[in-house]
């Protein structure tokens, strides 16, 4: 079946929710051992974990993107270029995830 | 550019992909080609068709894994290096080789009370409704809608939910929501909203990729969302 | 679950959305301006213990959290994990009280 934008915004909104619900536990219960920090921030030290860090920004980065856009069909004045916000989704997610790189 | 591999479901939900071979032709559409292979190749395949000029939707099939009305695709815009596959619509019971049971379909649009009731009778005067004004226009964006389930197969939502209603349904809502002849806008409400309802459209859009009238359930379905929050705030629904 | 409670569902997504949206914009604003130049425990409680307003701001986000994944999920569990019944919403309620409850002990454990 052929898909189009819509369904690939879809299907990383989605994607991209499941990761962050996974994520967001082990994250909330690493920052509530905030006494162990100093060891937890030499952990985070790591190639790979500064890598899935700057997943979990690019992970969050796009679910707010394809989120905004589910805000903006549901509750805006109905517009054709509407199905152009898939593109607006991605440029934020590539925004916020070369603005984390930069920084890292 | 003389002959076309085509594939075409036969049985029922358990069946085959039988190959034909279908000379090409210019001008040709998906639909000349079932036509062909049944009278020609083999009389026992069973398809649906009508009027073949793009008004009845009859000839909706699943075309390489896209819905479409086969009487108006042409078989260049989509052949690619001479394949065709060619099934049923996704989403309904398959009946026998390219025919579907529509009764499903027809179920949720009442369902969703897709029809129209009013209180004016023949002795009462026309109601007077502007046809510019913006809840009208808001209407007719999507009364043209002539059932063909096009949309309904395209929607992934109602292949992973059996229970919700789908893109035509609700779309037919939405316009009896907004036609302010009609007097049964909350039961309508309270029919199209929940989990099978309005609610379950996460915006793919493939009904509006996929309309061949050019409709848009998305914006319909949006409308029923902003719709249903209203009368849940007023206390209505 | 009616209709109506289906529909505030609905409503209370798309409303924590758009919390979240504010709160997540901030967040990740804050986190890039902090990484830079590398974290320490010490420069991050220097920054953030007794600070009221952003034990506040966290709170909500949690709160706010809680309420929208489970939510999301709900969705996900119905049409990829074809998941039926009342068992489905029970255990999304518990995912939000952990959510909630494992939230609170962070904003707790870096801002108060």
């Amino acid at each position: 079946m052929n898909r189009h934008s819509s369904y690939w915004v879809f299907l990383v909104h989605r994607l991209s929710g499941i990761a962050l619900a996974l994520f967001l536990p082990v994250h909330f219960w690493a920052l509530g051992d905030a006494l162990q920090l100093d060891a937890l921030l030499a952990w985070t030290e790591q190639p790979l974990v500064k890598f899935s860090e700057w997943g979990l920004v690019v992970l969050l980065a796009a679910h707010l993107g394809a989120g905004l856009r589910v805000l903006a069909l549901e509750f805006l004045p109905w517009r054709d270029w509407q199905k152009g916000l898939a593109a607006a989704a991605a440029a934020l997610t590539l925004a916020a995830g070369l603005a984390f790189a930069l920084a890292l | 550019m003389s002959a076309l591999a085509v594939e075409v479901w036969r049985g029922g939900a358990q069946g085959a992909f039988q190959s034909f071979e279908v000379p090409r032709h210019p001008s040709q559409t998906v639909l000349d080609v079932v036509t062909y292979i049944q009278r020609s190749l083999d009389a026992t395949l069973a398809y649906r068709f009508a009027c073949r000029v793009g008004m009845c939707g009859s000839c909706a099939m699943s075309v390489n894994g896209v819905p479409r009305w086969t009487c108006r695709t042409h078989v260049d815009k989509v052949a690619r290096e001479s394949k065709l596959v060619i099934a049923p619509l996704r989403n309904l019971p398959v009946i026998r080789d390219l025919v579907t049971d529509m009764r499903g379909f027809f179920d949720k649009w009442a369902r969703a009370k897709g029809s129209f009731a009013g209180t004016k009778t023949r002795r009462e005067d026309f109601a007077r409704v502007a046809p510019d004004s913006a809840g009208r226009r808001k209407v007719d964006a999507g009364i043209e809608c002539i059932g063909c389930g096009v949309c309904y197969s395209a929607c992934d939502v109602v292949a992973w939910n059996p229970d919700y209603l789908g893109p035509a349904a609700l779309n037919r809502a939405w316009t009896l929501v907004k036609d302010e002849r009609d007097v049964v806008k909350h039961e309508r409400l309270r029919a199209v909203a929940g989990d099978a309802g309005c609610h379950a459209c996460h915006t793919h859009m493939s009904c509006t990729e996929r309309c061949p009238m050019g409709l848009s359930p998305t914006a319909a379905i949006s409308g029923l969302k902003r719709a249903v929050l209203g009368s849940v705030l007023k206390g209505e629904l | 679950m009616s209709a109506k409670a289906q529909s505030l569902l609905w409503i209370a997504q798309r409303a924590s959305a758009a919390l979240l949206a504010l709160c997540v914009i901030v967040h990740l604003v804050t986190i890039i301006y902090a990484v830079q130049g590398g974290l320490s425990a010490a420069e991050i409680f220097g920054r953030t213990r007794g600070n009221v307003a952003w034990f506040v701001f966290y709170s909500i986000f949690v709160l706010g959290v809680a309420v929208h994944a489970p939510i999301g999920l709900r969705s996900v569990f119905i049409e990829w994990l074809a998941w039926r019944g009342w068992s489905r919403d029970v255990a999304l309620v518990a995912f939000a009280a952990l959510l909630a409850w494992m939230g609170m002990r962070a904003v707790f454990a870096v801002f108060a």
